[in-house]
């Protein structure tokens, strides 16, 4: 009956606007006993087009789930209503896996997944909408790395999600290229967000708070996709981030000193505005080259083409930590700078300069403090090394990446 | 029986064998295998359907269905294994290297999962627990799991994976308790998928090249697919690659090392896997140190680093996140994600020598 009752609903679509709706059926899954079992069935079984609606209620998982079927919506009944818990999880490297395309996840949440959160991989439109994420005993270096992470994807949506707890990134988008996260909040994650080795990137509208990084832009050596860039930062309030750094040793993130507002790391053409940044421990905005030695030919360490513009800075930098921190803190003093960076180019620029298009640039409102830590001078002649605080020095403009347009937002209006 | 009846019996046989030859279709009229039902869409609800074996429990191929080896297995929580191949009449398959050969429409790689009660003892009382096929279909492969009903006679398809308890008495004399994971559809892609598509992983020239004990005596596998007409262009064994017994001390500890990662990590650790993010790329032939982890820094491992710095730091193989996460049971750091629960704590073994005698 009720069956029937959508399908009139489809046709009546079809009909009034006339466009090739596909005739989609959907499935319910309720919470229970076999949920889990039933669920998996569902995402492999489902129909190109078909909907997995989950029902209001906690849903017990032992191994990881997939998804590997293109054009499906997978809608919970809220991200404090449909709860996938795996507390008990014994197998799975992370909670939720798709492979396939046109995918939206909405309205649901992943708790405790020994792994990752959810993962997209090579996946072409994936939309998290409404997802929460989230590691319910805080921060601890057990809890799982990534939170919602897609990775050698293209056109990504990441949209008034929820992620806590991550002991890597809580919204991490790596190697993937066309990317939105918006109007989404990260806390009390080792990074709120990150987007690493990837191009063509908006975020904005985030709040990212009680993290130990806020927002890290970076790009790594030795991965198949390498060379970030066009990535805009904006409009986002990353505030109070004041978490000691829990992620476990070895990682990357590992080096980031607590409360780093914004980071951009190697990359080429990221501009970073109208941000609000507020009580960040260590700093508000770090510009820094890859510390780690490495061998790869086709990896440039350096950012590139860096705009910080019009962003409103308040308190911050007055409790720097780490070893980032204290090297920063030990050229600077305390507080910290609103904006750093470490000044390291490549050595042919260094004893001669730096194209136009490849600089750093600064334009920020009066009062904006600045430090170039000249961080080669300091390694080669400590003694006689001084930061350069001269902002007025690295104004300038660049021209701005255009705004990321994504298929999925296109087909909705 | 009388000589004469003998005799007449002998004559109607022949001429039923005869005639069978004259008829067409006459082939799939013999207890052969159920050429129709591996090309049908839909697999299978019972695994006898598809006439494979002419005794399932006992693993007996009907004619058709031939027995394979590996130099190197994937292992799997200790379970043991049955390969089989068939490759349907008039078609073979491609050699090709190094790379898994070309098989044609129709094909079928087979292997049944089972446990003996106990480990030292691999022939006696042998429990199967699933049979897993991979169909070689006009639009690519696909992937089924059967599994083995409590009484042993048949198999049934298990689309959504299952979780079986399994007790055994280990290679150590103590009990083994096995939280066994058949595979889901989609988690068979998550080993056997090379880009968008499902491949299989084991019959490569350098893992089949080696003898096999067949009913009639023992003979190269290589050879044995060429005279059976099931593989075409296949170069002299001794002219093929080999990978290397990972168990056999004669071989340097270099080829062991790459040869057990190889099955065992590279269908997701190369740049056409699931792991191909990962920058880690564990096949045999990967020159590149630190493709294969020489030194590499971890990017996405979270705690699966341990707080370890490289993936293999040579002459360290206690700092080296690559044994840290084979040693590891905790589903958020081990490795391989898939297929095990149990630690392969002799082959930790060799890859830490590996890694300590390492410059």
């Amino acid at each position: 009956m009720r069956k029937s009752a959508q399908r009139v609903g489809i046709l009546l679509v079809v009909l009034t606007f006339g466009t090739a709706v596909m005739a989609a059926d959907s499935v319910t899954v309720l919470p229970g006993p076999d949920a889990a079992e039933q669920l998996q069935e569902a995402l492999i079984t489902a129909e190109p087009g078909s909907t997995i609606n989950l029902a209001e209620g906690r849903f017990e998982i032992i191994d990881g789930l997939s998804l590997d079927i293109a054009d499906i919506t997978i809608r919970g009944a809220g991200m404090d209503q449909t709860i996938l818990s795996f507390d008990g999880q014994k197998g799975g490297g992370e909670g939720f896996l798709i492979t396939s395309d046109n995918v939206i996840l909405e309205d649901f949440a992943v708790e405790n997944s020994k792994g990752d959160g959810i993962k997209s991989k090579a996946a072409d439109q994936i939309t998290y909408r409404r997802i929460r994420v989230e590691w319910t005993g805080g921060p601890d270096e057990t809890n799982g790395a990534y939170g919602i992470y897609p990775v050698e994807s293209k056109n990504v949506l990441i949209e008034d999600c929820v992620v806590r707890g991550a002991s890597d990134a809580g919204i991490y988008v790596g190697q993937s290229e066309n990317i939105i996260v918006r109007n989404s909040t990260a806390a009390y994650n080792v990074a709120g967000i990150e987007i690493e080795n990837s191009k063509y990137a908006d975020v904005y509208g985030n709040t990212v708070t009680h993290n130990t990084g806020g927002i890290l832009v970076f790009d790594l050596p030795n991965l198949p996709v390498m060379g970030g860039h066009s990535v805009r930062v904006f409009d986002n309030r990353v505030v109070d981030n004041d978490t000691d750094n829990f992620a476990p040793a070895g990682n990357i993130l590992g080096m980031v000193g607590r409360g780093t507002g914004i980071m951009v790391m190697a990359n080429r053409n990221v501009h970073v505005f109208a941000n609000t940044l507020k009580n960040n421990d260590t700093v508000h905005v770090l510009i820094a080259t890859y510390p780690n030695d490495f061998d790869d030919d086709n990896y440039i360490p350096h950012p590139r083409a860096v705009m910080v513009r019009k962003n409103i800075y308040e308190e911050g930098g007055a409790r720097p930590a780490g070893d980032v921190g204290d090297i920063i803190s030990n050229v600077t003093g305390t507080p910290v700078p609103d904006i750093v960076w470490d000044g390291v180019v490549p050595l042919t620029e260094w004893v001669t300069w730096t194209s136009a298009e490849d600089r750093i640039y600064i334009q920020e409102p009066e009062g904006t403090t600045f430090a170039n830590l000249k961080m080669i001078q300091n390694t080669l002649y400590p003694w006689g090394a001084s930061p350069d605080r001269a902002i007025a020095d690295y104004a300038g403009t660049l021209p701005e990446p255009k705004a990321v347009t994504l298929p999925q937002l296109k087909t909705r209006n | 029986m009388q000589r004469g009846q003998l005799m007449r019996a002998m004559r109607v046989s022949l001429l039923l064998c005869l005639l069978a030859l004259c008829l067409p279709g006459a082939r799939s009229l013999a207890a052969g295998v159920n050429e129709a039902a591996l090309l049908n869409e839909k697999p299978a609800r019972l695994l006898s359907e598809y006439n494979l074996f002419s005794d399932g429990p006992a693993q007996i191929p009907v004619d058709g269905v031939l027995p394979y080896d590996l130099v190197t297995p994937l292992f799997s929580d200790y379970a043991s294994k049955f390969r089989f191949v068939h490759v349907p009449p008039g078609k073979t398959a491609a050699y090709a290297d190094p790379e898994v050969f070309d098989f044609p429409v129709g094909s079928a790689l087979i292997k049944t999962f089972a446990y003996p009660a106990d480990l030292r003892a691999p022939e006696k009382d042998v429990r199967l627990i699933e049979t897993r096929l991979l169909i070689r279909q006009p639009d690519g492969w696909k992937a089924w799991a059967y599994v083995w009903n409590d009484d042993m006679r048949d198999a049934r398809l298990k689309l959504a994976g299952k979780r079986l308890h399994i007790q055994a008495i280990g290679l150590d004399g103590g009990p083994l308790e096995i939280d066994y994971a058949v595979p889901n559809a989609n988690q068979c892609k998550g080993c056997h998928a090379l880009g968008k598509t499902i491949t299989p992983i084991g019959p490569t020239a350098r893992h089949l090249n080696r003898d096999h004990v067949y009913s009639d005596g023992v003979e190269n596998q290589l050879l044995a697919w060429s005279k059976r007409q099931i593989l075409s262009a296949a170069p002299r064994p001794q002219d093929a690659p080999r990978a290397a017994n990972w168990q056999d001390t004669a071989e340097p500890i270099d080829r062991r090392a790459r040869s057990y990662l190889d099955i065992n990590c590279a269908h997701c650790h190369r740049l056409e896997g699931p792991a191909s993010n990962s920058g880690l790329f564990l096949t045999f032939g990967e020159s590149d140190k630190r493709r294969w982890g020489h030194r590499k820094r971890p990017v996405a491992a979270g705690r699966g680093s341990g707080g370890y710095t490289y993936d293999i730091d040579p002459g360290k193989a206690t700092s080296s996140i690559l044994i840290f996460r084979m040693k590891s049971q905790d589903p958020g750091i081990m490795m391989p994600e898939l297929g095990r629960s149990l630690v392969h704590s002799e082959a930790v073994t060799m890859l830490e020598a590996w890694i300590d005698q390492m410059e």
